[in-house]
């Protein structure tokens, strides 16, 4: 990667915490932590690896991205109204009386939203049906999902896991928010789910584990995945809950938080001075 | 006046279950990464060998907690009401109801008490499909004390029991416990010219607010307090049909299959009676405040007065 492109990039993923971070603000309460932890990877998908257009949500060709831990719209959101598929002050009615933003991703309400999720492991089985959906109409595209790490309890999951692996989805690229936290407490006191990277590659998947706030690591992994053309990838991203919110990085309590406006403003103003 | 403390539901919920726990050992608390949401902290800080919280795994969750019972265990398991209902309903239907088990499910944040969650979590058909559950006891308190005690009967009732739970702060409505019994309604207002049938702590004190309106119109409304839903105390519903040949049900549920359903049924088929039911309309949820979703689906005392008041003007016309 470019030094440049890294500088480009490294801008957007502050500006999407800043934005995301104000439009919670606003409401007073939000999923900070999940939010902020994907902040990199969203990124890198929309500013850099996906083939898509916002004048034209729905384009049939374009790549998708299911965001199967919905409860992180906001930081989804904060990237759809910088790439302009909607008004920024949208951004300020989450989740209000009537709003097109709700907490959770509805692909019927938020243009560039192209899966509605929210009860968690439902997502990776919606990809998978993209990804078939696709290559029964010789649509050569990419279809991404996110998942969480608490998600991954889901049995569901891993009936997608299987199927996308025995339908050798080479047009699947899904990530794991390894942010090491569910909402009850860490994961390994809650319940466990190591060593993943091991159970995506027994259940046929072509797997990696990179630093999930690191752009170039996940960069190069990124094209490793889209090299594999008949096999679905798992790229594990190791994370930090709440990452770039001073009161909420790294912090349990981060999932589902309240957050007063000043502070948040403060958050704002700390992410500028950092860089 | 003396001003009621108002606990959180979900405290109640926890204190209770804990009292109960520690007289007898086979209650067992289950849950799936939602502790943080059903409050039930105390009881793991408690008695951490009688908890299991499974994760993000609902399906698991319940059918753990199955098996759990058929070894004599009395496990209560908590999630959210969308998970709890639509999410492991197979599990619930199979491993603990139609295997005869015991297995107490409880949804908490039913309705439109969701509400930031949004519409995915918003739950318009859990009573509706636990009602299609033979023999399964469905009920929704409505305040603190009438929940203790509830809770109690649940888990001595022998067989399967699924209660909705509020999450947040409630006002006591009834005064004591002495007269609270799964599958008895009470009345909490008596009134001569219509009763409303409510359940939960939304609608119940929906009702009661539209009875005071009502009042201010020169309406006597009697009041109903529906904790279970089902079985449905017929007698009830039949002596109220009698008494006031009118009736207005009140649910935060969908119309359809909920404790309006459940009361037309018994009139349909014994004394054909005037009835509306207020609830919501074969919709989806959605997200924001409570108060605007309680607007947004007309669960408001003031939309249980107007179809009150239209009720009224049929009754007058017969
Ligand atoms: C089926 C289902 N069960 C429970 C929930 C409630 N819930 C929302 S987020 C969450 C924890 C998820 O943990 P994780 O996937 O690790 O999310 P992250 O740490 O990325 O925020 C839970 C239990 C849900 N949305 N869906
Ligand atoms: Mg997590």
């Amino acid at each position: 990667m470019e030094e440049h492109e890294k500088r480009f990039l490294a801008a957007k993923a502050k500006k999407v915490r800043q934005l995301t971070i104000d439009s919670i603000g606003r409401l007073g309460v939000g999923h900070v932590g999940g939010s902020m932890s994907i902040a990199e990877v969203l990124t890198l998908l929309y500013y850099r690896h996906m083939n898509v257009d916002p004048q034209d949500p729905r384009r049939r060709d374009r790549d998708q991205l299911v965001l199967s831990k919905g409860h992180a719209g906001p930081s989804l959101y904060a990237v759809l109204a910088d790439k302009g598929y909607f008004p920024m002050d949208w951004l300020h009615t989450l989740n209000r009386g009537g709003t097109r933003l709700p907490s959770h991703c509805d692909r019927n309400l938020t243009p560039g939203v192209d899966m509605t999720t929210g009860s968690l492991g439902q997502g990776l089985s919606a990809a998978v049906g993209i990804a078939l959906g696709n290559r029964l109409d010789n649509i050569e595209s990419t279809v991404y999902c996110i998942i969480g790490d608490g998600e991954s309890n889901e049995g569901q999951v891993w009936e997608a896991a299987q199927a996308a692996s025995q339908y050798c989805l080479g047009n699947l690229i899904a990530f794991t928010d390894y942010n090491k936290m569910q909402i009850d407490g860490y994961m390994c006191d809650v319940m466990n789910i190591e060593d993943l990277t091991a159970k995506w590659v027994a259940f046929g998947w072509f797997a990696l584990r990179v630093n999930g706030h690191d752009l170039e690591e996940m960069d190069r992994a990124i094209e490793r995945a889209k090299a594999q053309k008949h096999r679905p990838s798992m790229i594990v991203l190791d994370t930090i809950k709440g990452k770039g919110i001073y009161f909420a990085e790294g912090k349990l309590a981060s999932h589902n938080m309240p957050v007063a406006y000043a502070d948040a403003l403060e958050a704002i103003d700390r992410l500028e001075k950092e860089g | 006046m003396t001003t009621q403390p108002t606990p959180e539901m979900r405290a109640v919920y926890a204190q209770t279950l804990l009292d109960l726990a520690q007289q007898d050992e086979r209650i067992l608390l289950l849950e799936a990464d939602l502790m943080r949401a059903t409050g039930t902290r105390p009881f793991l800080e408690a008695l951490p060998s009688r908890t299991y919280n499974v994760g993000v795994a609902e399906a698991n969750l319940v059918g753990l907690a199955a098996g759990l019972s058929a070894t004599g265990k009395i496990p209560f398991a908590n999630t959210f009401a969308c998970f709890a209902a639509r999410r492991a309903y197979d599990q619930f239907f199979i491993s603990a109801n139609y295997a005869r088990l015991n297995v107490k499910l409880v949804g908490t944040d039913p309705g439109v008490t969701a509400a930031y969650n949004g519409g995915t979590h918003m739950t318009f058909e859990d009573l509706g499909l636990m009602r299609n559950i033979p023999g399964l006891v469905v009920l929704e308190p409505c305040d603190p004390v009438s929940l203790a005690e509830l809770i109690r009967q649940t888990a001595y009732h022998a067989g399967c029991t699924y209660m909705r739970l509020h999450r947040g702060v409630a006002p006591a409505i009834h005064a004591s416990q002495g007269h609270l019994l799964l599958g008895k309604g009470v009345m909490l207002r008596d009134g001569e010219d219509l009763t409303l049938i409510a359940a939960g702590v939304v609608m119940v004190n929906e009702a009661l607010a539209a009875a005071d309106l009502l009042a201010n119109d020169g309406h006597s409304a009697a009041v109903i307090d529906m904790h279970t839903i089902k079985p449905i105390d017929i007698e009830l519903v039949l002596e109220s049909a009698t008494r006031t040949g009118a009736l207005v049900t009140c649910e935060n549920h969908q119309v359809i299959n909920g404790l309006g359903s459940a009361v037309a049924e018994v009139l349909a088929e014994r004394r054909p009676t005037l009835l509306r039911r207020v609830g919501v309309q074969d919709e989806f949820g959605e997200v924001g405040p409570l108060d605007y979703l309680k607007e947004r689906f007309g669960l408001t005392a003031e939309n249980i007065r107007q179809q009150a008041l239209d009720l009224l003007q049929a009754k007058s016309g017969r």
